[in-house]
């Protein structure tokens, strides 16, 4: 047991935080499922457990972009939308053929994450090459378009496969697909996805959480985290020890967009119905709003700040004519308390000893 | 093309000979080099010589165009006019990435490091060229990456001991005393495996016994490494003392050029550094 006690003192400091995430999240899943399962939780609790994970899973996979790589992305909700819906169509059209819920789910969550990965490059590629805010434009112009885009999305499924129609001119109908007796509807137009099997469920997210961790610490943490964060410190001293720029640039944006992508697939499917509106600039500032107000660059942050702050708008709804001033009141709370030299101060009065301990630390 | 070798640990060998350059290629030729800036020559027809192993030095009054000169030998900014031979290659058309793995590496005069990494992570970014596993093996976590991340780390650490700095690989770079910074951007710069250094100012702000150390490593720099060292510096002690060859520029031109000795004596150096003498 003491050569464990030294051998953990002797990790990096960013190792021990790691694993301490991931300690955390495999206990609170343990948690969370023993209380479900001695059916302690209500059902708005129970409803909110899905979406928890996947905007943990938002919130990290955005961290990559706007804290590691140091890039703004005001669409996020769009690679989400993305990969809700290729995922939702892709778990209908499997109904028959993949009968296994799980199975069916995975398979959504990974062509998701692919199609999210593809628009994501076609986002990326041209806007990457260049040095400055541009990312941002091109990101909050992607989010309104693919909602629009969505909005046109004629989607069924029969014996014969998938037929998709683009309804640009708003006259058509999901009877124009010309699906035969056994066919139904997956996608309708403005209506969004209707009749979705919900097969997304808690294990699910506890997963989807885990595998973002493990490939966004472990990317950062790899040569390729180095080099990301190297251009983001200095562009021009990183290309002057030979980084190729857009190489990494991309590469972390097409994987956040590519997580975002599972995730939005597990959030799809979770819903028996679900408009593109939902996935709105909104969505992308409150995922931004996670990964600022847990700090840029801070991964746990992250998935506390999105667990809290999924959580917090329902805990207040009792409150409902107050329930928005309040929670502008806390986060502007959160953030003076975690940034403010004035409030730190005064917080380290009340804990003088763990203050001392810091200072120690530093 | 631009490939480089495989990960060497570093070898310390002994001291090559003063002599010893004569009969090889040189490392850079620059020929009739210029740029212009509007109508400002910022500098014109430049041509230098520098050999395997030398240590030369580039020196002028402020705004002579010697930074001018480092940004276009590593591609910051496009010549106008004139080619740069590195190692007998002509560099046209290599971006500053492509310059680096080609084999010049600098510094920078106002320091540009990775504020936000260790100071170990500092030097192993800039062996990113020179190690292969890919994304998903960082990833995975598979052999490869344990394998190369340890190489880099004990190339890392064989660096920092030049400079005495192990102690601090884990510190943060931006946390560095300013002297230390200016050392871990030379080591970042030699951990490219570069065979031309170009070091602007490394000298700036050090007092002189720090100067005289960073003498001393520059030469044993050298020596280890068998690379060739262009500098720009104010410190004349310096100058004089460790480079070879000398270049004096003014107002984007070379005025003189040749060894320390014939530098000092030289009436138009004395010109541009302290103007004419009156007529009696």
């Amino acid at each position: 047991m003491a050569k464990l006690t030294t051998k953990f003192k002797s990790l990096k400091k960013t190792t021990k935080v790691d694993f301490a995430t991931y300690l955390g999240v495999i206990a609170v899943f343990i948690v969370v499922t023993v209380l479900q399962n001695g059916g302690m939780l209500n059902r708005k609790t129970l409803g909110l457990l899905v979406p928890i994970c996947c905007y943990m899973s938002m919130a990290v996979s955005l961290n990559l972009t706007v804290g590691i790589l140091g890039e703004l992305s005001l669409g996020h909700a769009g690679f989400m939308s993305v990969g809700a819906f290729s995922g939702v169509i892709v778990s209908q059209s499997l109904l028959t053929a993949v009968p296994n819920a799980p199975v069916r789910l995975a398979i959504a969550m990974v062509v998701g994450a692919i199609f999210a990965a593809i628009v994501g490059l076609l986002v990326g590629t041209p806007v990457l090459r260049l040095q400055g805010d541009y990312l941002a434009i091109v990101t909050l112009a992607f989010g309104e378009i693919i909602a629009d885009l969505i909005n046109c999305l004629l989607v069924g499924y029969d014996a014969s496969g998938l037929h998709i129609l683009f309804n640009v001119s708003g006259t058509k109908t999901i009877d124009d697909l010309g699906l035969d007796a056994t066919g139904y509807a997956i996608i309708k137009g403005a209506q969004g996805a209707t009749g979705t099997k919900t097969i997304a469920g808690l294990t699910a997210g506890f997963i989807l959480v885990m595998v973002t961790l493990i490939i966004v610490l472990n990317l950062t943490r790899s040569r390729a985290g180095r080099a990301i964060m190297a251009i983001r410190d200095n562009p021009i001293a990183a290309q002057s020890v030979g980084l190729n720029l857009t190489k990494y640039k991309l590469m972390a944006f097409v994987t956040s967009a590519a997580l975002a992508g599972a995730a939005g697939a597990l959030y799809g499917l979770n819903y028996s119905s679900l408009q593109s509106v939902k996935f709105n600039f909104n969505t992308s500032i409150l995922v931004l709003v996670f990964v600022v107000l847990g700090g840029l660059g801070n991964i746990w942050g992250s998935l506390l700040s999105a667990a809290a702050l999924t959580i917090l708008p329902e805990a207040l709804r009792q409150f409902a004519d107050y329930r928005m001033l309040v929670y502008a009141i806390v986060l502007i709370f959160v953030m003076l308390a975690t940034n403010n030299p004035q409030f730190k101060a005064f917080f380290a009065k009340l804990l003088p000893r763990r203050h001392s301990a810091e200072e120690k630390e530093v | 093309m631009t490939q480089k070798t495989k990960l060497v640990p570093v070898t310390r060998e002994p001291a090559l000979l003063p002599e010893r350059d004569a009969d090889k290629s040189p490392v850079l030729e620059c020929i009739d080099l210029g740029i212009t800036f509007g109508g400002l020559k910022a500098v014109d027809s430049f041509n230098i010589t520098i050999g395997r192993t030398e240590i030369a030095g580039l020196i002028g009054p402020n705004g002579a165009g010697k930074t001018t000169i480092f940004n276009l030998l590593t591609k910051v900014y496009q010549p106008t006019h004139g080619t740069i031979l590195l190692n007998g290659r002509d560099i046209h058309g290599l971006n500053t990435a492509q310059i680096n793995r080609a084999g010049i590496a600098r510094t920078f005069q106002n320091i540009r490091l990775f504020q936000n990494l260790s100071v170990e992570e500092n030097i192993t970014t800039a062996m990113d060229t020179q190690m292969h596993y890919n994304m998903a093996e960082g990833i995975l976590r598979l052999p490869r990456f344990w394998r190369e991340e340890r190489v880099v780390h004990e190339r890392a650490m064989e660096l920092l001991s030049i400079f005495h700095m192990e102690e601090f690989a884990d510190a943060k770079a931006g946390s560095l005393p300013y002297g230390a910074q200016r050392r871990l951007e030379i080591l970042r710069a030699l951990a490219t495996n570069p065979c031309l250094l170009l070091l602007d100012e490394p000298a700036a702000g050090m007092n002189p016994s720090e100067t005289a150390e960073l003498m001393e490593n520059i030469r044993s720099i050298r020596d280890t490494f068998k690379i060739a060292v262009l500098l720009i510096e104010h410190d004349m002690n310096l100058v004089m003392n460790i480079c070879e060859g000398i270049a004096v520029l003014n107002f984007g031109r070379i005025i003189a050029k040749g060894s320390p000795d014939d530098i000092q004596n030289n009436p138009e150096v004395i010109e541009a550094y302290l103007g004419k003498k009156k007529e009696a």
